[in-house]
């Protein structure tokens, strides 16, 4: 089973679009959206969710008022400012760690599990689908893409198919870092603008440090030829391949508020350019070897 | 004055909207909160200057006095502490520097030492006063560096912060405790699920918010009637237009080439600074 990640560095470059149109066009993939904290992807693909599986993070602190006698201990050693002059647990700086739990003198406070969102398995139009969502304001959204892509080998097996599409989170942090880690190739989407460029250096930077092999895909490559072009050479002295150039089209709104792929929504140059570059990423992932191990869990 | 510009989605004109604001206004601060991919700084022509590392206190064991008891290993919530037996490791990238392993060890064996996991910069440029936080490729964990770059917030002036996409803590972090989140969508279905998303954010976090619809006419109106029905004002709209399209793409803020803009910018900053956006 084969797994490639759709990223950008920098958001709203067209991942979810492009990821979108390779499920229409993939003939035996699980499909997986590991951006939890903004999925897009089931807004096109209109997944069936088959199982529900309720997910929890990190712990977190939950102070017994009727012990605590407001010593302040539990302030002075927690290191995220997670707990209040109040004494109550500021719910999103709280990490889980179990320092107030250790330090309290009165045995008031206790690590509790924390409810931060659900993994869902589903099925759509173009086979399985591996999904969740992290409730707004939670931590741990890196461990909850390990649970996504754990699901998708679980439904890939089940269902013999031998490729994982996975849409990535934008960023180069956690969240990303587990959606790339033991993946056999990276889909890195860029547009020519300044933050494109500046944005995939540093996508690129993380995909060479956890040694996963990336190729370069540029969206809206006409809104700027000379980009265009400082992006192609940049690659070019970079030893990347540049696996294609989709024109700016409205197709990708249009299609997106019918809810359809771009490929099934029109054929013209935007789709033909996607379904080419399909075509070439199935070069780079039939080449990449077989042996993945996955060991992103931050 | 403190406004946050956020939007759950990314590439929905944050950046956008943070420096042309920042450009428009008095007496501004911009502080570059995506620390991940950090971008404000392109649309502007200064030098950055290091201001500060951003340390995480990180485990040192010392073997000789370590008698690989675990405590330290069950304690961490994070598996960066792997104690074998006659050796120990840690896993510094795991690791989120709470401390608990220094204090559990019976021993005493284990200090902490500071990793440098980002940096601070500065600068200024055309009256603003920059700073940004850059994460150090193939760190995970972003929001230590918001925290310390936060702390750059000067009061006596009118700050904005441009927040990193998402939901989840960086963008909290950066949310957190402004007086006013801006929040920048398009007009797609994607822009509405994901401004759905960053409202829910907004209202955990009680921070007073209000919308900028950016590239308005590419999609349908399904964002202003979700607006319109849940009574979020509608602050700004700017349409999508090729010349701000092509400005953008060389970095080049567009209120410096539209002086027009610069007046809206300043009107929307004063409907917020009056407290009428609510």
């Amino acid at each position: 089973m084969k797994q490639l990640t759709i990223i950008s560095g920098k958001g709203g470059t067209g991942k979810t679009t492009i990821t979108a149109a390779f499920a229409s066009l993939a003939e035996n993939a699980v499909l997986a959206d590991c951006d939890v904290d903004a999925p897009d992807l089931h807004l096109i693909l209109k997944p069936d969710i088959k199982e529900t599986v309720e997910f929890s993070g990190l712990k977190i602190a939950a102070i017994d008022k009727e012990k605590c006698i407001d010593c302040g201990k539990c302030t002075d050693y927690c290191r995220f400012e997670a707990i209040d002059e109040d004494f109550n647990v500021v719910n999103e700086r709280c990490e889980g760690c179990g320092v107030c739990e250790y330090v309290c003198p009165f045995n008031a406070i206790h690590l509790v599990d924390r409810k931060s969102g659900f993994a869902y398995l589903s099925e759509t139009r173009f086979g399985p689908m591996s999904h969740a969502v992290l409730n707004t304001a939670e931590e741990a959204s890196g461990k909850l893409i390990t649970l996504v892509r754990n699901n998708a080998r679980v439904l890939a097996n089940k269902s013999n198919k031998d490729l994982i599409i996975i849409d990535g989170p934008p960023g180069i942090g956690c969240p990303v870092i587990s959606a790339i880690s033991g993946v056999n190739l990276v889909l890195i989407v860029t547009e020519p603008t300044l933050s494109g460029i500046h944005d995939m250096e540093r996508i690129l930077g993380v995909a060479s440090h956890f040694k996963v092999p990336a190729v370069v895909c540029i969206n809206k490559f006409d809104i700027n030829p000379g980009n265009t072009r400082l992006i192609e050479k940049y690659c070019a002295e970079n030893g990347l391949d540049v696996v294609g150039r989709i024109p700016y089209d409205e197709t990708a709104t249009m299609a997106m508020i019918q809810e359809m792929t771009v490929v099934e929504f029109s054929e013209n140059e935007f789709s033909n350019n996607v379904k080419k570059i399909w075509e070439n990423i199935n070069y780079y992932t039939g080449k990449c070897s077989e042996n993945v191990t996955i060991n992103g869990d931050y | 004055m403190i406004i946050s510009v956020a939007s759950g989605k990314g590439g929905t004109g944050k950046t956008t909207i943070a420096t042309n604001m920042a450009l428009s206004i008095a007496n501004a601060q911009l502080l570059d909160c995506d620390v991940e991919e950090p971008d404000s700084h392109l649309f502007f022509d200064m030098d950055l200057e290091k201001v500060e590392d951003v340390y995480l206190s990180v485990p040192v064991v010392d073997n000789e006095k370590c008698d690989y008891c675990q405590k330290c290993s069950k304690f961490c919530q994070y598996n960066a502490i792997a104690v074998l037996p006659s050796d120990i490791l840690i896993f510094p990238q795991l690791c989120h520097g709470c401390g608990g392993c220094t204090l559990v060890c019976p021993k005493g064996a284990i200090t902490e030492e500071k990793r440098i996991i980002g940096i601070i910069e500065g600068g200024g440029s055309d009256g603003v006063e920059f700073y940004h936080g850059m994460l150090n490729i193939g760190e995970p964990m972003a929001t230590p560096i918001i925290k310390t770059l936060k702390k750059k917030i000067d009061k006596e002036k009118n700050a904005i912060l441009d927040s990193p996409p998402g939901t989840s803590c960086p963008a909290v972090e950066t949310i957190r405790g402004t007086d006013f989140c801006l929040l920048v969508t398009e007009p797609t279905p994607f822009g509405l699920y994901d401004l759905k998303l960053a409202v829910e954010v907004v209202q955990h976090l009680a921070v007073p918010f209000g919308v900028v619809i950016n590239r308005d006419g590419i999609g349908d109106d399904r964002v202003e009637k979700f607006c319109m029905e849940r009574d979020i004002p509608v602050l700004m709209k700017i349409p999508h237009n090729e010349d701000i399209a092509r400005l953008y793409s060389n970095g080049q803020p567009f209120v410096l080439e539209m002086p027009e803009w610069k007046e809206e910018f300043v009107r929307l900053f004063n409907v917020i600074q009056r407290g009428d956006a609510k």
